[in-house]
């Protein structure tokens, strides 16, 4: 499909901005684990932190293919501030939109929007990972609102994050049917962040515990209906996986963008190494392995954007795709950089490194093919 | 306020290459670009249009492509974009040019500013902005560092030429070219972006739509004519000197630089 000129416009702000602001900063980013704070400021400032979110609420009022492209782009040269954006976006922002009172969107979106807040959520506990039906954290009816008690694991943003989603248990008897979602703001009484987890990749990223010791949250904080939370938490990762799926063929084109650069300067026999049919082939299979994978995230940002009934579906198959590309795409990029692409003087072992989470968090590969089978097979 | 920002699309340089035969620019293939000057001046335009509310209108003169550059300047903030456009004024010089823009800039009576880029990274020549001043009797300052808007109708000018500036204090209106080194532009956003193509118009304006002498435009306007372009050749091949020590090699280019009367 021939490109809008206004998508082409579009690619070249996120060009000149990645180039500018993003990419110096990536290895910094990675190996000092900097959460890169000026940097969500400026994509405040350009209308990315609000992408998809209409106007009146201090959105640019953009489509869900344009933000997979956000994603995507600033993901190619740092993992870190892509997966910022998009755990910000997709799974603070677009429930608050989706599910939020008149009165929530506007308290809220305005300053999620313009990048002043940052935005988190909150699902995983210790023992309610791909499980998550299995939550502990009890949220108990109190006559002005509720009382919160439990903890959260590896929640991403959670360092640095001003608005949090947060999925609760409202009645253990009723198990799963009584998980509710709230809006919970850093720095209500009795809300602590624990300290960030020193992780592999994605280093940038802050991802850290919460604990909630008897939180109290007025009857404002709820997020859509008492009972409605693990529906709201599946569907919003239904699209949190388009943006983790875009951020994964970004890292896989990132990585093939450093190696074409690589093997054409690289030296050996006499020879670029580009020169050497090996080389060739790799590249041309791992290049075309990821134009797939993309059209795939192309394909489930549009079914998001059409609020298409197989978003779950499509949204699964980019995720799976997407991930497991950009763990082959990384790994075999740095075979080619040889002994050069293990130090970190390149950027292609941080890549490496960043891409294995794609198949961890939002839904892990297995349970990205639990839902296909599940849809498939019916 | 009414700020008039003028803008040149130019093939960004940064990525020409030069025909080792003909030794003519390949432009095939090349991006163009907003001239880096002219999206400083723009920046200028757009700051007065935060702190003064003034109307930022763009004017460039080309080829319909050249439309991209005015959605750009939409994209960053412009409030009106015009594009001169018409087989009229093709082929014209710096004054032909400077000519069209001037009847133009008639037409956008009453306005307070004119800031366009000191010169443009294509022709270098830093005469339009100059000459659009000179054919609407205007003052002008070149060379323009910052600005600051007084409410008197004045502006308070900063004017940076080689290792000192002046400030200046001139009467509206007036024309100004800008540094491109001394402005950081402002990013476009993504709310602009779709505000360019989704509510906002190009205005086209072909020749008989300015008010000009129509002699001065184009190929026929021009007093100047590119004769031939050609690039900087290797005039020597140069010495090489292996083996040597840095502070024998440092003696021996400047017993070569004596040698050249170069020092």
């Amino acid at each position: 499909m021939e490109k809008t000129a206004e998508f082409k416009l579009y690619e070249k702000l996120l060009d000149e901005f990645v180039e500018t602001e993003v990419k110096p900063r990536a290895a910094e980013v990675d190996e000092l684990e900097i959460f890169p704070v000026d940097t969500v400021k400026k994509m405040g400032e350009i209308g990315l932190m609000g992408i998809c979110v209409p106007k009146e609420y201090g959105g640019a009022g953009a489509s869900v293919p344009m933000y997979a492209h956000a994603v995507r782009k600033i993901s190619s040269a740092c993992a870190s501030t892509g997966v910022i954006l998009s755990a910000h976006f997709s799974l603070c922002v677009t429930p608050i939109l989706e599910y939020g009172t008149p009165e929530q969107k506007a308290k809220y979106l305005p300053k999620l929007c313009s990048g002043e807040h940052v935005g988190a959520f909150g699902l995983t506990e210790p023992n309610a990972g791909t499980d998550a039906s299995g939550q502990q954290t009890l949220a108990t009816e109190v006559e002005d609102g509720w009382i919160f008690n439990g903890s959260k694991i590896f929640i991403t943003n959670a360092g640095y994050a001003d608005v949090f989603i947060i999925f609760a248990m409202t009645d253990r008897n009723i198990g799963v049917k009584s998980i509710t979602a709230f809006i919970l703001e850093r720095g209500t009484p009795g809300f602590t962040v624990g300290k960030p987890e020193n992780k592999m990749g994605i280093r940038g990223s802050s991802t850290c515990e919460l604990i909630f010791d008897n939180v109290h949250l007025g009857k404002e904080a709820l997020l859509g209906k008492v009972g409605q939370g693990f529906s709201i938490a599946m569907k919003t990762l239904d699209g949190g996986r388009v943006g983790i799926a875009a951020q994964a063929v970004g890292i896989a084109e990132g990585a093939i963008n450093e190696t074409i650069k690589y093997v054409k300067e690289r030296k050996q026999f006499n020879r670029p190494i580009a020169a050497f049919q090996n080389t060739q082939f790799v590249l041309a299979s791992l290049y075309a392995k990821t134009q797939a994978a993309a059209l795939l995230v192309e394909q489930a940002a549009e079914a998001k954007e059409q609020k298409l009934k197989d978003l779950s579906l499509k949204a699964a198959m980019a995720k799976l795709v997407g991930a497991e590309v950009a763990m082959e795409v990384t790994t075999k990029c740095l075979q080619l950089f040889g002994g050069y692409g293990y130090t970190r003087d390149y950027p292609i072992e941080r890549m490496m490194r960043d891409a294995k989470i794609t198949e961890i968090y939002e839904g892990t590969s297995e349970v990205q093919r639990m839902v296909i089978a599940g849809a498939i097979l019916r | 306020m009414r700020v008039i920002c003028c803008l040149k699309q130019v093939p960004d340089t940064t990525e020409i290459k030069i025909d080792p035969v003909k030794g003519t620019l390949i432009r095939e293939g090349v991006p163009s670009i907003m001239n880096p000057d002219d999206k400083a001046g723009l920046e200028v335009a757009l700051q007065l249009k935060d702190k003064y509310g003034a109307e930022v209108v763009v004017l460039s003169m080309g080829p319909m492509q050249a439309t991209e550059i005015i959605r750009e300047a939409f994209a960053m903030g412009a409030d009106r974009g015009i594009l001169l456009s018409d087989f009229k004024f093709a082929g014209a010089d710096t004054l032909a040019t400077s000519s069209a823009l001037a009847g133009a800039i008639r037409k956008l009576e009453p306005y307070d500013i004119i800031i366009m880029g000191r010169q443009a990274i294509d022709g270098d020549t830093a005469q339009v902005g100059p000459e659009t001043a000179e054919l609407l009797d205007l003052p002008q300052v070149s060379y323009v560092k910052s600005l600051e808007y007084k409410e008197d109708g004045t502006c308070l000018v900063t004017r940076k030429v080689e290792d000192r500036s002046y400030v200046l204090r001139v009467k509206t209106p007036v024309v100004l070219t800008v540094l491109g080194e001394e402005v950081e532009p402002r990013y476009m956003s993504v709310a602009g972006i779709l505000k360019a193509f989704r509510e906002m118009e190009v205005e086209i304006w072909s020749a008989d739509k300015i008010d000009v002498d129509v002699t001065t435009l184009g190929l026929k306007g021009s007093p100047t004519q590119v004769k031939q372009s050609f690039g900087k050749q290797l005039k020597a091949a140069g010495h090489t000197y292996d083996n040597v020590s840095a502070a024998e090699g440092a003696k021996l280019i400047l017993e070569a630089l004596i040698d050249k009367n170069l020092l």
